[in-house]
C-alpha cells in the first residue's frame, strides 16, 4: 500500500462544508473503470456548467491551483456514499492530502486504504490555512505525519488522525498480508464461533 | 458481576478474532452483500489472484444500475448491460448465490436480505453500500464499506475495524397520526446534523421506536449514516422474532427457537453507559419535508424555508443562501407554496409494502397533479402489492407502476430527475445533482409523497388523512 509519511506541496482551498462523495464524484462515473482517469472528473458538476464548460470562480480551475496535492476543505467532507472511487478520483487528479474538520466515516476509511491522509484540523486552523494560501497561492504547506503537524511559513498547526489509520500510512501496511499472518487464528475463531451460533449460518445454503 | 455492556459492545466482543495495539480488531463477517457496483473489488481480488473465503456467506444483488422499465427487452445501455452481465459472471464464478436480474427474488439489497430472512440478530453484516446501515434494524452490526474493504472480506470474510463510540437515541412518547418512522428519522437527523453521529455506532431506543414495525426500523437504520452514524440499531424483540419466522433463509423450527433465545439477550443491560445520549420526544415530532441540499435542512411541513439575512453564523448564511440557490426557493417561502415536477416512491428507505399501503391510503380514489415513478423495494414487494391491489392505485392516479432497483434514488440505471425539475422523494439524499444534474430533491415519507403528488405542491399529509385508515 501507498505510504504517507511527509508532503511539502502547493494546497487548493475549498472550503464549502458537506462536500458529499456525490459532488466529489457524481454517480454517473461510477461504471467507469479507474484506468478511464476518473481524475478528470473529479468535482464534475461543481468543476462544470450544464454544457461542460469550466467554471473559472471553482479553485480547481485556476491555474495556480491545478497543481496542489493538498486539498484545504470543510465540515464533513466526504459524506455520504461509500463509493471508494471517489478517492480514487481525489488521488488520481493528484491529491495526496485532506484537511478537514471532519470526515465522512466510510470516505477516511477508504481514504487510508489508498495512501490519502486525511488531516483534522478545527474550523478556526483550516480556515486561517486557507486564508494563507489565498493570499500567496504559491506557497507550500508540510504535512508531517510522525509530528502530526501542517507547517505554513512560520506557523506550525497540529492535527488529529486516529492512531489505527496512522499507522497504516505510515508503514504502508497491506491489509489483505496482514490478516493472512493471522490466518490460524481466523480458522480457531470459526470452528468456536460455528458451534457458539450456530444459527449464524444461512439455514438454505 | 460484569461490566454492563450496551448492544454493540456485545456485538463487537462475538465478533472480534483478535486485536491490536493500536486498538484495531479484526472482525468475523457473518454476511457479505455484493452488488454490480462492486467491480473494484474483484478487480483487486483477482488482481492477487484470490477467490472468495466464504462463497456460502456472500450474496449477490442485482440493483444499482438494473433497468426499472421494459426489463423483458434488455438492457439498452450497452455500458450498463455489460456492467450487469459482469457482475452475475463473476456471481457464478465464484459460487455465490445470486439474486439476479431475472430472479423472482430480485430488489434492492437492503429490502431483499432482511426479506429472505439472510439478515438476523446478532450478525455481522457488510456490504459495499452505505445505506447497509439499515440491516441494524433486526440488532445487527451492519456498516457499508468502500471497495478494498469489500475485497478484503471477499478474500478473507474479516475486517480491520476501530470500534465506534456509544450514541443512545431515545425517542419517546407516541407518535401522532400521519406521522412515520420518516418523520422520526429527518426529526433525529435535523437535531443531530449530517455528521452529528460521525464515529458512533447509533442504538434507537425509546416507546416511539418499540412501537415501529420492522419496516419501520428498517427506514429508521438506513437514515442513521445521513446523521453521519455508519450504522444504526435496534434491540431485537418479538416484534423483530415474529417478522423472522418462516423466512427463507432463517432458522427453522427448533433451530428458530434456540436462536430467538440467544438473540433475546441482545439488548443494552439496564445501567450501560454511552458515551452520548441523545433523547426526543416522539408525540411532539410533525409530518417533516426537507427544502435544502443536506438531510439535516429539514423542517416540519407547516414551516417556512430558512432567510438567510436572519443566519447570525456567516458561513450558515452563505451556505443556506447557496443551497436555497440551487433549490430554487425564495428565501422565508411557506413550504407548502413549494410546486412539484414529479414524485418517486422507491429505494432502499421506503419502498417495502408498509410504505407502499400508505401511500396508497392516501392515493386511493385521488389524482395525482404530477408524474412520478414508483419502484418497488423487491420484485417480491412488487407481488405482494399487485395482490393487494395497490399497483391498480398508483395507475389509476397516474403514476408510473415499475421494477425494482434504485432507480431513480442515485440516478444510474437512467432513471433521472430531469435539471431544474423539483422532485418530491421516499428517498435518503437531497444532495446537489443526486438524482440526476440540475435535480431538485425534496426528502419526505411515503404518505408525504403522496400527498404532495395529489397537491402538487408540498402538503402535509395530516388533512388528506381525515376519514381513511392511515
Amino acid at each position: 500500500m501507498e505510504k504517507f509519511v511527509r508532503l511539502a506541496a502547493k494546497a487548493c482551498p475549498l472550503p464549502q462544508p458537506n462536500l458529499n462523495t456525490d459532488q466529489i464524484l457524481p454517480a454517473r462515473f461510477l461504471k467507469w473503470p479507474r484506468s478511464r482517469g476518473l481524475g478528470q472528473v473529479l468535482f464534475h458538476d461543481l468543476r462544470r456548467d450544464g454544457d461542460g464548460k469550466e467554471r473559472p470562480d471553482f479553485p480547481l480551475n485556476q491555474p495556480v491551483y491545478r497543481n496542489a496535492k493538498i486539498l484545504l476543505a470543510g465540515r464533513n467532507f466526504g459524506g455520504g456514499s461509500s463509493r471508494e472511487a471517489a478517492v480514487y478520483a481525489i488521488h488520481d487528479h493528484g491529491f495526496r492530502c485532506v484537511i478537514a474538520p471532519s470526515f465522512g466515516d466510510i470516505f477516511a476509511q477508504n481514504a487510508v486504504k489508498n495512501g490519502l491522509l486525511t488531516a483534522i484540523v478545527s474550523e478556526t486552523d483550516v480556515a486561517e490555512l486557507a486564508a494563507a494560501v489565498a493570499a500567496d497561492p504559491e506557497r507550500s504547506l508540510t504535512v508531517d505525519l510522525d509530528k502530526q503537524t501542517i507547517t505554513c511559513g512560520n506557523r506550525s498547526y497540529g492535527f488529529a488522525i486516529d492512531p489505527v489509520s496512522r499507522n497504516q500510512l505510515i508503514n504502508g501496511w497491506d491489509d489483505v498480508d496482514l490478516t493472512e499472518s493471522y490466518r490460524a487464528r481466523i480458522q480457531a475463531f470459526r470452528t468456536e464461533d460455528r458451534l457458539l451460533r450456530p444459527w449464524a449460518t444461512p439455514a438454505r445454503t | 458481576m460484569s461490566e454492563p455492556r450496551t448492544l454493540i459492545d456485545k456485538l463487537w466482543a462475538a465478533h472480534e478474532i483478535t486485536r491490536r495495539e493500536d486498538g484495531a480488531a479484526l472482525l468475523w463477517v457473518d454476511r457479505h452483500y455484493v452488488h454490480e457496483g462492486s467491480f473494484h473489488a474483484f478487480s483487486q481480488m483477482k488482481a492477487r489472484g484470490r477467490s472468495i473465503a466464504e462463497p456460502g456467506l456472500t450474496f449477490g444483488v442485482a440493483d444499482h444500475y438494473v433497468p426499472t422499465r421494459a426489463r423483458a427487452a434488455g438492457i439498452a445501455d450497452p455500458e450498463i448491460a455489460a456492467m450487469v452481465r459482469n457482475f452475475e459472471a463473476n456471481a457464478t464464478d465464484h459460487h455465490i448465490t445470486l439474486f439476479g436480474l431475472r430472479d423472482p427474488r430480485q430488489g434492492i439489497v437492503h429490502v431483499v436480505g432482511p426479506e429472505q430472512g439472510l439478515t438476523l440478530p446478532g450478525l455481522l453484516i457488510v456490504c459495499g453500500d452505505s445505506h447497509t446501515s439499515t440491516h441494524g434494524a433486526f440488532g445487527a452490526y451492519a456498516f457499508g464499506i468502500g471497495a478494498s474493504e469489500v475485497a478484503h472480506v471477499l478474500m478473507t470474510q474479516t475486517l480491520w475495524q476501530k470500534k465506534p463510540k456509544r450514541m443512545r437515541i431515545t425517542v419517546d412518547g407516541k407518535t401522532a397520526p400521519g406521522v412515520a418512522a420518516k418523520d422520526i428519522a429527518l426529526a433525529v437527523i435535523a437535531r443531530v446534523h449530517a455528521d452529528g453521529a460521525q464515529g458512533h455506532a447509533i442504538e434507537f431506543a425509546g416507546g416511539a421506536i418499540r412501537a415501529l414495525s420492522m419496516e419501520g426500523r428498517l427506514t429508521l437504520c438506513n437514515m442513521s449514516i445521513e446523521a453521519g452514524g455508519r450504522c444504526g440499531m435496534v434491540a431485537p424483540d418479538a416484534t423483530t422474532f415474529a417478522y423472522l419466522k418462516g423466512r427463507p433463509y432463517a432458522p427453522k423450527g427448533a433451530d428458530f427457537d434456540r436462536a430467538v433465545e440467544a438473540w433475546s439477550v441482545l439488548a443494552s443491560d439496564a445501567d450501560a453507559a454511552f458515551d452520548r445520549e441523545v433523547s426526543l420526544d416522539g408525540g411532539a415530532i410533525a409530518p417533516i419535508v426537507t427544502w435544502g441540499t443536506t438531510p439535516d435542512d429539514a423542517l416540519p411541513v407547516d414551516g417556512r424555508a430558512p432567510d438567510p439575512a436572519r443566519e447570525t453564523n456567516e458561513a450558515r448564511q452563505k451556505y443556506v443562501r447557496e443551497a436555497l440557490d440551487y433549490m430554487g426557493i425564495a428565501p422565508g417561502t411557506k413550504l407548502t407554496d413549494i410546486a412539484i415536477d414529479r414524485v418517486f416512491i422507491g429505494s432502499c428507505t421506503n419502498a417495502r409494502i408498509e410504505d407502499l399501503r400508505a401511500a396508497a391510503a392516501v392515493l386511493a380514489g385521488r389524482v395525482s397533479k404530477v408524474p412520478g415513478l414508483v419502484s418497488p423495494g423487491s420484485s417480491l414487494v412488487k407481488k405482494q402489492a399487485e395482490e393487494e391491489g395497490l399497483d391498480r392505485i398508483f395507475r389509476d392516479a397516474g403514476l408510473e407502476w415499475a421494477d425494482s432497483g434504485c432507480s431513480m434514488c442515485v440516478g444510474i440505471n437512467g432513471d433521472i430527475v430531469p435539471a431544474g425539475q423539483r422532485c418530491a422523494s421516499t428517498t435518503n439524499r437531497n444532495f446537489r445533482g443526486r438524482q440526476g444534474p440540475g435535480s431538485r430533491t425534496h426528502l419526505m415519507s411515503p404518505a408525504m409523497v403522496a400527498a404532495a403528488a395529489v397537491s402538487g405542491h408540498l402538503a402535509d399529509v395530516r388533512p388528506l388523512l381525515a376519514g381513511r385508515k392511515p
